[in-house]
Parts: structure tokens; sequence; C-alpha cells
């Protein structure tokens, strides 16, 4: 390598991580292949890189959250970086300080990098606009989890070699869904077929605009699909009405056993926790073509990958 | 070439770098115990992308000439650079792939150019992170010169010295449409990467 000056491909054209709405399929793959190497440290006895050594990367955590939250601290630390936890409990924002006054704060303790989780849409956006270093999106109300996205689709390219012409669908509670928002960008992005499945409820209006299909049923959204990424369904829209009974909506969207045996080649994924029994049959969840796990593993490695190329970069400093 | 190179002079034809590599697989031969098992104390390490093809060349040497049977590893260290702060453009990460254990192993780390020695710094800090080789020495096609860390290379194919404004490229066919090596004067204010 000594000679080729800086084996240049391109850095992303993105100084963020907001969403996938806007990222190009090019930046998608580029995201990817580096997942891909960074897998490679997480198989080392000593899984530890010194890649961004002087870095520091603060979490700001204003939802609930545990593996997001773990996959991000661990992807920070095995590559060296100095991190930061802010989580909104036991803050001051519980003393009523704004998402502004506490990023500011974050920032004045000179942060090159921000984390955010958070239950409003365009929080990510928001925190851009207040502070200086880089953002990533961890989730923003039912808007985009990137991140997310980008690991369900690693996932998914290991199992197979391009994503054109590749039938993915994902059934569930797609309304209240930022994972969903996001797998329908980068999936449309890189040529993938979308399907999208759920009660009539809990589908947004006019999302065939997105370019996607809409069913409402399950056995029509299986045909000739090649992978089921089931919605972790929150319990709470029961008491909103949105659906009538768990046992209904398992009944209707459930992925059984016997789905698995009409469709010998499908693959299950759910960006967890799954609700055991409602979303999918238990039997699915621990069966040898349920691929949850590996998700879990392809997140560390993607957030990796996501740090590596957006940390600060030279004039992007405050300073 | 890159499309901004100027060539100043063809310094090794395809030729040139077959006679080369047959003196440098000698030169590693006689590192090997001969009372040893090669395949479980020895190691070629290549750096990518052009230090591996080197490396498998050098082991097929070792194979047909000598008998001995040596595994190459993959290298890449990227992710050991010193100046991932001070880049615009963020270099590709490739795969990184050693098959054996490093510890208590004699090592040859093999690569086309030795120019700065940062590139060695950051291999032999990888290295070091996979376990603790008995020995690391390294194998240069080419040392141009121009170090900016106490790195010293033990088995050199050429000496060239060079200016801060060329470049020397190394074309082998496993990864070029040609082969042999050349020094180039570049328009660009590329970063002095190795």
């Amino acid at each position: 390598m000594p000679d080729t000056p800086a084996t240049a491909t391109p850095a992303l054209q993105h100084r963020h991580l907001l969403g996938l709405a806007t990222y190009s399929a090019d930046e998608i793959r580029r995201i990817l292949q580096t997942a891909r190497e960074f897998r490679e440290v997480l198989e080392r006895p000593i899984k530890r890189v010194p890649t961004l050594r002087g870095i520091t990367v603060c979490n700001l955590f204003f939802e609930p959250s545990t593996r997001t939250k773990l996959s991000f601290a661990l992807a920070e630390k095995r590559l060296s970086a100095d991190v930061v936890n802010f989580s909104a409990s036991g803050s001051s924002v519980s003393k009523g300080e704004t998402l502004k006054d506490t990023a500011q704060n974050i920032e004045a303790m000179k942060v090159d990098l921000c984390v955010i989780r958070h239950n409003s849409p365009g929080a990510a956006h928001f925190l851009t606009r207040c502070i200086n270093g880089v953002v990533i999106n961890a989730g923003d109300g039912a808007h985009e989890h990137p991140t997310q996205a980008l690991l369900d689709m690693l996932t998914m390219r290991d199992h197979f070699d391009t994503f054109e012409g590749l039938n993915v669908c994902i059934i569930g509670d797609i309304t209240h869904s930022r994972v969903a928002r996001s797998n329908v960008f980068g999936l449309k992005a890189l040529g993938a077929n979308v399907t999208l499945c759920g009660p009539s409820t809990l589908l947004p209006v006019e999302v065939e605009r997105l370019g996607v299909r809409v069913t409402h049923r399950l056995d029509e959204a299986l045909e000739g699909c090649d992978v089921a990424m089931a919605l972790r369904l929150q319990l709470e829209r029961q008491s909103a009405g949105l659906f009538p009974s768990l046992r209904e909506y398992h009944e209707q969207f459930g992925i059984t056993r016997t789905h698995l045996t009409q469709h010998p080649d499908l693959l299950i994924m759910h960006p967890g926790p799954v609700n055991r029994g409602v979303e999918l049959a238990s039997d699915v969840v621990d069966h040898e073509r349920s691929i949850i796990l590996s998700q879990v593993t392809n997140g560390v490695a993607v957030r990796m990958a996501v740090l590596y190329l957006l940390a600060a970069r030279p004039g992007d400093d405050a300073a | 070439m890159e499309p901004t190179d100027h060539v100043k002079a063809h310094l090794m034809t395809a030729a040139d770098l077959q006679r080369v590599l047959d003196r440098m697989a000698r030169q590693v031969a006689e590192r090997i115990d001969p009372s040893a098992d090669a395949a479980a104390t020895f190691g070629l390490v290549g750096l990518q992308t052009r230090g591996v093809h080197l490396a498998r060349r050098l082991q097929q040497r070792l194979r047909d000439d000598d008998g001995l049977t040596v595994p190459v590893g993959i290298l890449d260290a990227t992710m050991y650079r010193d100046d991932v702060r001070l880049r615009r453009t963020r270099p590709q990460v490739k795969p990184t792939d050693i098959p054996f254990d490093v510890t208590g192993r004699h090592l040859v780390l093999v690569d086309d150019v030795l120019y700065t020695g940062r590139t060695s710094r950051s291999a032999l800090d990888a290295l070091m992170d996979m376990g603790r080789p008995a020995s690391v020495h390294m194998l240069v096609m080419i040392d141009r010169g121009l170090r900016e860390l106490p790195i010293a290379p033990d088995i050199v194919g050429r000496e060239v010295p060079t200016l801060p404004g060329e470049e020397v490229r190394v074309r082998l066919r496993e990864a070029d449409a040609q082969e042999g090596v050349w020094l180039v004067a570049t328009d660009g204010t590329g970063a002095r990467a190795g």
C-alpha cells in the first residue's frame, strides 16, 4: 500500500448519519464493506484497535435502550475512543434542561462525536444545528434508526450476494417504526423489493409512495419472500385501540413454524427485543433460519464502521 | 500508473522483478531453521495489497526450490494508522487474515515499498496485538529512503534514493495490468502514506 496515495475511495459525502433517506447506494455499500472488515477485530483474542485514539464520543440517550446503547459503547471501546455516557434519568434533563442546553454543555466539554437516541423525530437533525461535532442518530422517535437498518442489511448481505431483486418483507407496526423506515430507504437504494405488511391501523397512509408493496395479509407478504423481518409490537398500542388483542395479532401476523415449512428458504429477522409468541412463535425465534443473533453481532461491526468513516476530519473542528 | 503520474524512470522490468524475488527467497530460506518444522515455526505476513502478492510469490518459490511449506498471512494496518484525524478521506479498510498463531513464530513482514516507515510501524503494532512473535523481520521490494521513524528493513530488493515529490510504483500482474517498477513524479499533493 505504501505508495498508492490514500487508496483514495472518497469518504462519505455526508458529515453526519441522521438517516438513510439521503444516503446513496455507494455510501451504504462503503459502510457495509468497512463493517465486514471490522468484524475480524471482533474475532481476535484482543478485541481492540487504536483507530480512534484521542477522539471523544458522547452517547446521549434520552430514551431507554439496552442493545443499541451497549452496541455503540462496545464499538467505541473496540476502536479506543474516549467515551462519555449521558442518560436522561439522573441528569439535569429531569430538572428541566432543554436538549439544546444539554448539547451545548456537552460540546463545551470538547466532544468530537455525539450519538443520540431521543423520542422526538428530528432530534438528531436539531442537534446538528446546536453543536459543531459529528452527529449519529441512534433512533429518533418514529423517524429513523439508520444503524439498525445498516446492521440488518449487513446480516442480509451475509446470506445473499446482492440486494438487486432481493425480496424483503417487513411485518408489524410500520407506522411507529423507525426501523422499518430506515430499512425501506436503505433497501430501496440498493435495489431490493420491499413489502410492508401489518394491520391497516398500523400502516401509514400513502406509504406506497416510498416505492414499496403493501399488504394486509401475511401469506401474501411471504409469497416469494427471501427475508421476513418482524417488528416488535409495542404493547401499549393495544390500549390505544390499534389492534384488538395479542392473540388475534399473532393469529394474523405472527410467523409460526408452519410458515417456515411452507417457505423452505425464508430467513427470519427481528430488531429485538422479541415478544415471544406475538410477532414470532417461540420456536421460530430459536429456529436455525432465524438470524436474530447475527444481527446483534453485526451491530457492533456496523457501528465501528460508521464511527470510523464519520469521525472528525480536519477543518471540521470548532476550535 | 495513476492518471497524474509522469514516468521518470523504468526501475525494474518484469524479468528484473523475478530475478530479485528469486534472490530474496534465498535470503528468506536462510533464516528458516532447517531442523524445525517451517509450517509451525515460520510465517510470511504480506501487507495489503501488493505485499500479499509478493508474499505468495515467495511462498511458491520456497515450496518449489526448498521444499518448505510456509504459511502466508494477510495484514491490513489501516486501523493502526496514526493519521485518522489528519485526513479528509478515510482509507478503505481491507481484510486481515492471519491463519496461524503468531506467538512464538518467526515472521517476515513483506511489503512492496518502504518509505516513511509509518505503515511498517502500524503493521508491527497490529502484529503485537495478535500475540508475541519470536521475531519479526522486514522484507521490501524497494527501499526508497526518506524515513520518518527508526525502521530498518532486513531484506531489500533494491534501494532507490528518491525525492519527496516522487513516488515508486510497484506493479504486479496479480493486481495490475503491467508488471515492473517505475519511478514517477506526481502532480497531486498526495499525503505521504507509507
